[in-house]
């Protein structure tokens, strides 16, 4: 990596990666990329989100489902309802799950990532972010 | 792709299924079935909507129809209209309370959350591990305006949006910078206060874990200001992920040359190195930071000399919180204006709370300045467990105080939590309920600050310890009445007398709780009771006419305490019993009481 | 910079910018009650942890109480010391301290020097309410030959420690464990003499309660006198004289040498004698060495190593040998006076009374704690059995009604009483260098030395460095007292020696042995020092004999025995070896 050397170089960097995150999602399959988000900071962990991030990995894996992808972030502040996976379908708003176990981990991915259906779960987003 | 066109959400958090909603979703798929919908139309539990006080919720997709309170009766009228024909049922939407008109469209409805996200902006949104996200979602470009202004516009800027420490104490930051600038050394040092102690709080670590660049880039815009060219972040060593993550951000940052020489083609220069700190509280305190920092023991030492003059190796030094460093980028990137029109008149921005104990959703949370208690508890936070009594929420940590009832409606700010006998602190926030005895709760937070005394001064060293053994003796039933006199006086001394703000702050569990539940301490004392029911050496197992003489009781009783013929009733021995519980568990009849 | 005004107790005060509340209340005599804060600016000890917290006071627009000793003055400050609410926050302090801190006043070494006894007193207080059937924290006590730890009376004013670490440079003591078990110990509170401490008992001198002391062998010294078949010997160290009359009131820096004889022979010891006779014979030998070092040096000889060090200070040695294992073939090898008066008195004196060894007890009176650690050396054979402190003779002198102030004038017994005033400076820092230059000029140049006095030598600085011409000789000297002021000039040494110094002194102690451990209390008034310094100065200008070379019965004792300085004997008897110790 070339070292930045000015805001404009910054920017132009922004602009990029916003396209190479929206590519990557939307890439050459743009009708379906999903992406699954597991919380992965340490409140998370405890309640076993590795476990669930794991999962998921296996069952995409298993069943060759290579317009998901699978990544980790921070805490999203829902530490009542660790571990929690934010699912966003191609077009449409993410949508965050609690509680998640391996089987909701099962459903999540057969019914809402494979079959578009929404299940039992969803924490509804309660916040207003940055530009709201 | 999904067979459904309609999607019905039901609230499932505690608060709203406490009211039905679940009767709520049994009914709503009955009456879908009845009109044979079942495979056009989804029901959904949801987690909690953060409007408990308008419960249960129930949100219609995908043209975001918002009811409220909606009760089980309500949905064969609402499959039918809504479902069915398609027609809002006007008489459960939200009210709005200044225009009183009904809102169809929950996108025109923000001002139900509570929340809003400045420090935790992108926690849970990004890979913390992947310097891109971060720069897509305009990283480092608060830094790139800042390299473009004077270091006096920086600080100005700062000063400006009106951001006070996020750590406890509430200093002005802008300020905090300029006394930092004004002290000319060859050598000048940031210092991200990334010790988190506070019990329960866990904001600093989530944003660490979750966000870390924005702390790198704060971290170089405070040296740009102040003159540093070195950054140091002091973190526990018990915060092993956070650590991880702050790593590959230095290191990324690093490698696309946002620290380093030359930032941003410019002459200014920048690193930052980690410190780990072994987890004692009191090195959350500036100065005894700085002497762990230095390798020494860990304790505070008599201000001034400020660290802004006298710090890290003697070199000025300026200290932020890594909640304040979070709110940086995002001034400059937002303006100071915009970040000064939230919050109350001196306390702008946000805060971000770790809602804990005795509340539905523990969890953290971010509301702007001014929020009241009510809707950070009941409308966020879910309202109390198991439908129980609100009694006192305990804001500060151990250094602060509690809260109740009458407290509810303030706004939370710096100013007020003080006045109220309590104070920000990190942003913990504890919840007790009826269940919780107000002098046992002193006890839990004095035997934490006793414990984490540095014992570097008298008051603190000894008068904690005093302090708490006092405490100990009233919820074992031994206080007396001069130990109510000592506790109030020693209180007050060591708040007077204490070196630190560890030491001088130890005694406000003990003088908010008097303060507010006197009669709470004097039950223990004069009557030797417990009023909350929690102190086990206050309560007495015993047998009431519910009895059937079973003799299982007597069986299970660890100590011989219980005797009684059969099918007659019996009695505990108050002498012998241990207070285990055992009989009472065993019970069938619920003839075992406790008081 | 202009000076400010300050207002304390409604008295208007102008003070320079940067002195604290206590330093202003000082200036108009109010008295502000202090308990961990301790300033030797002489001596640059200056504690100020502010941590104790009774010196507080009440300032205008403060939220809380100001601790006096900390808080600097800022212009048009107003003061409250003596407040309701002042008093009131002491009182509960220094009720806390007492709270966790034993009551064996009665029987506590400290007894009478106690400065938390002192408050209590001044307090009047009689019932202690806060913490009565509270926990007492406690700790393993730790009785080394010379120093005695007894951490339940710490009061954590760290006074110890700031001695330990920034005055003497050794490290041995800091604050361990947290909250109500914090206390100063060597590190994993292991023993001291397990440690790196020097014994130099400079912790002791500060500590303001029972916590450090030393450990006393009053009773031993009583039962060797009760002893009908001993012989007992005792010996002075020449800065016992000038403070021993502090402990009968007796204003510092008054001389007591005659008194202090007439006592010692009242208490029953068979021979008085004088350490100083034996610091003569240092002088012989160590003086010899000197020269002998030099002559070798001009004469181009590659093995000789320079400077050569003083080694009568036993906390220096102990310190060298664990910090500075390196250079250990630099100090001389003589050893300390002390231990040339044992070693002198169990074989010359012995074999020339016919007293048999075990007959014959030696006692040191020392003003020093590390010289009971250093008589109890293995290869020092207990050559001294006994070595008390100045305070401790006090003790010994009041417990058996010696009426010390109106005792007369006594001279020391002959032949090991006798002593130039060459000898007497070896009390104070430059004393032995000093002595030691007087004598080799006359070695060196043949010639008789005129002036004896060597200004240059004198002082308080805690380095100092001379140029003195011997013949055509210029001689660079090296001083230092107080081990961090050692700690660098050994650097230096370390380091090639740039100001090619050829001889050093070093005194562990601060002012040298006039401000050793053993010595009466000082509490934090460093004038006291200086007194005792000028009484040593006058003893030597009083003194006929004012070279150590010209005691006649070191002379003597030279023709009878040992030959010469150096001889073979004279190395058995007089010189020691040091060996490396790893210690933490």
């Amino acid at each position: 990596m070339p070292k930045i050397m000015s805001l404009d170089e910054l920017k132009a960097l922004r602009d990029n990666v916003k396209n190479k995150v929206d590519l990557r999602i939307k890439g050459e399959n743009v009708d379906k990329m999903v992406v699954v988000r597991v919380a992965m900071a340490t409140c998370g962990i405890a309640a076993g989100a590795r476990e669930i991030m794991n999962t998921f990995a296996d069952m995409v894996r298993e069943h060759d489902l290579d317009y998901v992808m699978i990544t980790q972030s921070g805490c999203m502040g829902y530490c009542y309802a660790e571990p929690t996976v934010e699912v966003t379908l191609p077009g449409q708003e993410p949508v965050v799950y609690g509680h998640v176990t391996k089987e909701k981990a099962k459903e999540i991915l057969e019914k809402h990532i494979q079959g578009g259906e929404m299940v039992d779960g969803i924490i509804p987003v309660a916040h207003k972010s940055l530009d709201e | 792709m999904s067979k459904y066109n309609m999607h019905i959400l039901v609230c499932g958090g505690t608060g709203c299924l406490s009211s039905q909603s679940n009767l709520i979703v049994e009914n709503l798929e009955r009456y879908i079935k009845e009109a044979n919908m079942e495979n056009q139309v989804q029901v959904l539990k949801t987690g909690c909507f953060g409007f408990c006080e308008k419960g249960p919720i129930v949100k219609i997709l995908p043209d975001n129809t918002f009811y409220v309170q909606v009760k089980p009766e309500d949905v064969e009228e609402l499959v039918k209209e809504h479902v069915i024909k398609g027609r809002r049922v006007d008489r459960l939407l939200y009210q709005d309370p200044t225009t009183s008109e009904h809102v169809e469209d929950s996108k025109h409805m923000d001002f139900y959350k509570k929340q809003q996200r400045v420090a935790l902006r992108n926690c849970g949104f990004i890979d913390p591990d992947n310097i891109e996200e971060y720069i897509a979602r305009d990283g480092y470009a608060a830094l790139g305006m800042a390299l473009s202004m004077s270091t006096q516009e920086v600080i100005d800027e700062v000063k400006k949006s009106g951001l006070r420490g996020r750590g406890g104490g509430g200093f002005p930051t802008g300020l905090k910078w300029e006394f930092a600038s004004k002290n000319a050394a060859d050598q000048k040092y940031v210092v991200c206060n990334a010790d988190e102690g506070d019990p329960g709080a866990f904001m600093d670590r989530s944003i660490l874990e979750g966000d870390p660049h924005s702390i790198v880039e704060a971290m170089a815009i405070c040296g740009y200001a102040i003159g540093a060219t070195k950054g140091l972040v002091y973190i526990r060593a018990e915060y092993p992920l956070a650590v991880n993550r702050l790593q590959t951000a230095i290191r990324s940052a690093r490698e696309y040359g946002l620290l380093g020489k030359n930032i941003l083609g410019t002459d200014f220069e920048f690193d930052i190195e980690i410190k780990f700190g072994a987890g004692a509280f009191v090195c959350g305190e500036e100065t005894a930071l700085i002497h762990s920092m230095e390798g020494m023991r860990g304790e505070p030492t008599t201000k001034p000399p400020f660290p802004a003059a006298s710090g890290y190796w003697g070199k000025p030094t300026n200290v932020n919180n890594v909640e304040t460093l979070a709110n940086i980028p995002v001034i400059f990137l937002k303006g100071a204006d915009w970040f000064a029109s939230i919050g109350t008149e001196k306390s702008k921005g946000t805060k971000v709370f770790a809602l804990a104990g005795k509340i539905n959703n523990v969890g953290l949370i971010e509301v702007p300045m001014g929020t009241t208690l009510r809707e950070v508890i009941y409308d966020i936070g879910g309202g109390i467990k198991d439908g129980k009594k609100f009694k006192a929420v305990q804001t500060g940590g151990p250094s602060g105080g509690c809260l109740t009832e009458e407290d509810l409606d303030t706004p939370i700010d710096f100013d007020n939590l003080i006045a109220k006998g309590s104070m920000m602190g990190s942003g913990g926030m504890i919840v007790m309920d009826e269940d919780d005895c107000m002098p046992a709760v002193a006890k839990f937070y004095l035997e934490f600050t006793e414990e984490e005394s540095c014992g570097k001064c008298t008051p603190c060293r000894i008068g904690t310890k005093r302090l708490s053994e006092i405490l100990s003796k009233i919820v074992s039933g031994k206080g007396t009445e001069e130990d109510l006199e000592i506790l109030k006086e020693l209180s007050q001394v060591i708040r007077d007398t204490a070196l630190c703000g560890l030491g001088q702050t130890a005694p406000n569990p003990v003088l908010s709780t008097l303060n507010k539940f006197e009669d709470e301490y004097i039950a223990h004392v004069r009557e030797k009771r417990c009023p909350a029911g929690q102190c086990s050496a206050l309560l007495q197992y015993k047998i009431t006419d519910k009895c059937i003489g079973c003799t299982a009781c007597a069986r299970v009783c660890p100590v011989n305490a219980i005797t009684g013929a059969v099918k007659a009733k019996h009695t505990i021995d108050q002498e012998k019993c241990i207070k285990c519980g055992a009989c009472m568990e065993k019970c069938k009849f619920k003839a075992i009481v406790k008081e | 910079m202009s000076e400010i005004k300050i207002t304390i107790d409604g008295t208007d005060v102008m003070v320079a910018p940067g002195a604290t509340i206590l330093d202003a209340a000082k200036k108009i005599g109010v008295h502000i009650p202090t308990l961990c804060h301790l300033d030797l600016h002489d001596t640059k000890m200056v504690n100020q942890g502010a941590s104790c917290r009774i010196c507080v006071v009440e300032v205008e627009g403060r939220r809380n109480l100001a601790p006096a000793c900390a808080t600097p003055v800022t212009d048009g400050m107003i003061v409250n010391t003596r407040s309701i609410k002042v008093l009131h926050a002491r009182k509960v302090v220094l009720e806390l301290l007492l709270s966790d801190h034993p009551k064996d006043c009665l029987v506590c070494e400290k007894s009478g020097n106690c400065e938390l006894q002192d408050l209590a007193i001044t307090f009047g207080i009689r019932d202690i309410k806060i913490g009565k059937d509270g926990a007492q924290s406690t700790y393993r006590k730790d009785v080394s030959e010379a120093i005695v730890r007894d951490m339940d009376k710490c009061i954590m004013c760290r006074r110890c420690e700031t001695m330990c670490n920034k005055v003497q440079a050794v490290g041995a003591l800091s604050g361990v464990n947290r909250g109500f078990n914090a206390v100063v110990a060597p590190a994993f509170e292991v023993d001291l003499i397990d440690s790196v401490c020097t014994h130099c008992g400079q912790c002791v001198a500060v500590c303001p309660t029972g916590a450090l002391c030393e450990k006393e062998h009053i009773w031993s010294v009583v039962d060797a006198l009760a002893d009908k078949d001993k012989i007992v010997v005792v010996q002075t160290a020449p800065a016992v004289r000038a403070a021993l009359g502090e402990e009968f009131g007796m204003e510092p820096g008054t001389l007591v040498t005659g008194k202090m004889t007439a006592a010692l022979r009242r208490l029953g010891f068979n021979y008085v004698f004088d350490t100083d006779f034996a610091a003569d014979a240092t002088i012989m030998e160590e003086g010899a060495e000197l020269v002998d070092r030099l002559t070798r040096f001009q004469n181009g000889d590659p093995t000789v190593k320079l400077p050569i060090l003083t080694s009568c200070c036993p906390a220096w040695v102990n310190f060298f040998e664990s910090q500075f294992p390196d250079l250990l073939d630099v100090p001389s090898t003589a050893k300390s006076p002390q231990q040339m008066f044992g070693a002198i008195a169990k074989s010359y004196f012995a074999e020339k009374m016919n007293i048999p060894r075990e007959k014959m007890v030696v006692v040191s009176v020392m003003p020093c704690l590390a010289k009971k650690y250093e008589a109890s050396r293995p290869e020092f054979n207990r050559d001294v059995d006994i070595s008390i402190s100045t305070r401790e003779l006090a003790h010994l002198i009041k417990q058996a009604n010696i009426d010390f102030v109106n005792l007369p004038d006594e001279d020391f017994d002959n032949p090991l009483g006798e002593s130039t005033g060459a000898s007497v400076i070896f009390g104070t820092t430059g004393g032995v260098i000093e002595a030691a230059v007087r004598t080799a000029y006359e070695v060196i140049t043949g010639e008789t030395l005129e002036k004896v006095d060597f200004e240059e030598l004198r002082g308080f600085e805690g380095i100092r460095n001379a140029t003195v011409k011997v013949g055509n000789l210029d001689l660079n000297i090296g001083i230092a007292h107080g081990l961090s002021n050692a700690k660098a000039l050994l650097e230096e040494i370390r380091n090639g020696n740039p100001k090619n110094f050829h001889a050093i002194e070093i005194m562990a102690c601060p002012g040298g042995c006039i401000g050793g451990g053993g010595q009466p209390y000082h509490h934090g008034n460093s004038e006291i020092l200086k007194k005792r310094q000028t009484a040593i100065y006058n003893e030597d200008k009083n003194k006929v004999l004012r070279k150590s070379h010209e005691n006649p019965f070191i002379k003597e004792m030279y023709k009878d025995y040992f030959e010469k300085p150096m001889s073979h004997k004279a190395h058995k008897l007089l010189h020691t070896s040091y060996e490396a110790k790893e210690k933490m």
